[in-house]
């Protein structure tokens, strides 16, 4: 398994920021998932998020409410969100699962750990976990040795911010505006001071994302963010795309360019 | 808030106000008030996008300075009662009762109340709040219409804007409710996602809120929702049993043997049930929908077949499948169709302080065209429920009972759906 330790470090070495792509599960297919994921990788993503479908998303935009119905239309089951995250950690790319709390905290939060790390798996993103709330996550990843990566946003205080990375490993995610997920035409202005307020009370990577869908605007979050992730751009060309193999294609392209975005 | 605030307002009352500080804050630190984290043993809490936490912080704080700010309750109070028209009646209903074993039965009339709901209640003092906050937009879900309607009405009062969300099946079967909404100079925005009914608009409106925080408050409708929202809403919604029990006791000079109220989200029944807790010797009864019956998964019983999750921000019971994913509820009442509940009832339930009980469709609209025969009262038909339920406790409790039950609102909404059910 490669750790999100190894990608910074890997990154840093090559001075560039590391490119994170999210993925629901199940999305366009169950093996589409992995094909579509596989390719990013491919083209230069360094870590994968693999989006654990749920019935009320409630940080998402428009785009991957779409993907994330279609998934659990398709019949996705957390196996099967267990099994991409094997197919994808099997191209070497640190592979996360991005999930809201219930599915965890129904399927058991121990049980759900130990299954993510035999899977592969190299830790979770958790949007609607707020430190408060966090006791048993943190200590059952602790103890299936996967990382936790929790939000910090514009609105976050520096007393907030600093509870919540004392509750991250392996990187902050930085939500570059207040909103929902979904690519826009311009990176929000506050995301540059947030990184770096989140840096005072941190020495983990900072990732930044919301709103990121194309290389300019990878360079630009590059040149002050540890790394650079990018959903619902991914989701959007595989939606718009006529069939499966026109979609890989584009994804594919997608990830070179925003992988020249983080190198510039 | 200190006791000595309490026992002082007790004596000395802030001018003849129908609530007191003591009323609003539920009489001080209780055994069941949220702790800080917004708990009730374990259930509520905060389960939503950390950049909400703030926003959340403020909302909680304010309403702490407010509710022991005599000048917020003076206003709150002067505004229940000249504008809402508050205190409520209570009306007894024999011939109602008659179907119900002869207990004495007694209705809350909550139906008439300005714009027809009890939501009125938490409305007008979260409107008072958010100008505190010093916001100008505020935002709501919305399921029957009543509480868009109600946000819409404070909007309009106090100059505030106001987008309601709706889910697009809800603005069918309440299209009265819509074009009120509308003309009370709101922006409605039919839901067409998941179930597009309250849990999706519920939704919508949190993904509102994070965008827009910095000049909105989201004026949430019920007991559910992360901490502060399950304590401020039933604060507000407290008047209705403070002024019942009052009622009851100055009617029938003891206290009722029963209270019964829907349960949509919870804040009708927490409402009326509050100012009862202490009062170990009267059963609170809480009626869930069970739409077309338990047996074929077509309902709204979240406390009574649902289990323990996590669901808009909240710890409570919820219906969902053995992965977390929620289950989209059934109900011909859209105020009750949601797969979730505040967190206070999932706690009086596992108490045991609270019984909680499924009321079929059919069985609601039995009582709804019952109460309108038999008393000329058309009530709404989410409050059908807690009288289809009372109708069956009477019979339980026998003729020497009295029963208090919420009449949460009236039915002028719901005449497109009587239509269509009775054949009109
Ligand atoms: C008249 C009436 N009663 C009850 C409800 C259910 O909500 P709650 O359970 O929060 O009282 C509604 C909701 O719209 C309503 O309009």
């Amino acid at each position: 398994m490669t750790t999100l330790q190894t990608v910074f470090e890997k990154a840093r070495a090559e001075n560039r920021s590391a490119l994170v792509g999210y993925l629901p599960a199940g999305f366009p297919s169950k093996d589409g998932a992995v094909a579509a994921a596989t390719a990013m990788v491919e083209a230069g993503c360094d870590v994968i998020e693999i989006g654990l479908p749920y019935s009320d998303p409630l940080m998402d935009g428009p785009t991957i409410q779409d993907a994330v119905h279609r998934s659990l239309v398709n019949g996705t089951r957390i196996s099967d969100v267990m099994r991409t995250v094997e197919g994808v950690a099997a191209s070497g790319a640190a592979t996360l699962v991005m999930t809201y709390w219930n599915p965890v905290d129904r399927y058991g939060a121990e049980r759900f750990a130990r299954d993510l790390a035999s899977a592969g798996g190299a830790g979770t993103i958790t949007p609607d976990l707020t430190p408060e709330e966090s006791e048993p996550w943190l200590a059952a990843s602790k103890e299936a040795g996967i990382d936790t990566v929790f939000l910090v946003a514009p609105s976050s205080p520096d007393e907030r911010i600093s509870r919540v990375a004392s509750c991250c490993t392996g990187f902050v995610y930085a939500a570059s505006l207040m909103g929902v997920t979904g690519a826009r035409e311009s990176v929000g202005s506050a995301a540059e001071g947030l990184v770096k307020r989140t840096r005072s009370h941190t020495s983990l990577p900072i990732c930044v994302g919301l709103g990121v869908g194309n290389g300019r605007q990878a360079a630009e979050v590059a040149a002050y963010a540890d790394g650079v992730i990018v959903g619902s751009a991914f989701i959007r060309r595989l939606l718009d795309a006529p069939d499966e193999k026109t979609g890989l294609a584009e994804v594919r392209e997608l990830a070179q360019e925003l992988a020249r975005g983080v190198r510039r | 808030m200190t006791d000595s605030v309490h026992r002082q307002e007790r004596t000395t009352g802030a001018g003849g106000v129908l609530i007191t500080p003591a009323d609003l804050a539920g009489g001080g630190v209780r055994g069941d008030d949220p702790d800080i984290r917004g708990k009730f043993g374990v259930f509520g809490g905060r389960y939503v996008p950390e950049a909400l936490i703030p926003a959340l912080d403020e909302v909680a704080a304010e309403y702490e300075k407010a509710k022991t700010d005599l000048d917020f309750i003076r206003e709150f109070d002067h505004l229940l009662r000249t504008y809402a028209g508050r205190p409520t009646t209570i009306t007894e209903v024999p011939r109602f009762a008659e179907q119900a074993g002869g207990a004495r039965m007694l209705l809350k009339r909550e139906d008439l109340t300005h714009t027809g709901a009890h939501k009125i209640n938490n409305v007008l003092g979260q409107a008072l709040l958010t100008k505190r906050l010093g916001k100008t937009r505020v935002i709501a879900e919305t399921g029957a219409g009543q509480h868009g309607v109600a946000t819409a009405t404070a909007a309009a009062l106090m100059g505030l804007e106001c987008v309601i969300y709706m889910g697009a099946v809800d603005c069918e079967r309440q299209a009265l409710n819509v074009a009120r909404m509308k003309l009370l100079g709101a922006t409605v925005v039919p839901v067409t996602n998941g179930s597009q009914t309250l849990k999706d608009a519920i939704n919508e409106a949190f993904r509102d809120w994070v965008t827009n925080v910095d000049r909105t408050h989201y004026l949430f409708g019920t007991v559910a929702g992360p901490h502060p929202f399950p304590e401020i809403v039933r604060d507000f919604a407290r008047v209705i049993g403070v002024e019942a029990r009052r009622q009851v006791l100055e009617l029938t000079g003891r206290l009722p043997d029963a209270v019964a109220a829907a349960v949509g989200g919870g804040s009708n029944a927490i409402g009326i049930f509050h100012a009862f807790l202490d009062d170990e010797d009267v059963q609170l009864h809480g009626y869930e929908a069970g739409g077309r019956g338990a047996e074929n998964g077509e309902h709204a019983l979240t406390l009574t077949k649902g289990s323990i999750g996590v669901l808009h921000g909240s710890r409570t019971y919820v219906l969902q499948d053995e992965e977390g994913q929620t289950i989209e509820s059934h109900s011909i009442s859209a105020g009750l169709d949601y797969p979730g509940v505040g967190p206070e009832h999932a706690w009086l339930k596992d108490s045991g302080r609270a019984v909680y009980h499924g009321v079929t469709d059919a069985e609601a609209m039995e009582a709804f065209s019952l109460l309108a025969r038999t008393e000329g009262i058309i009530p709404a038909i989410e409050s059908s429920h807690a009288l289809a339920g009372a109708l069956k406790l009477g019979r339980e409790l026998g003729p020497e009972a009295t029963i208090l039950v919420n009449l949460s609102g009236r039915g002028d909404k719901d005449m497109g759906t009587a239509m269509k059910y009775f054949n009109l």
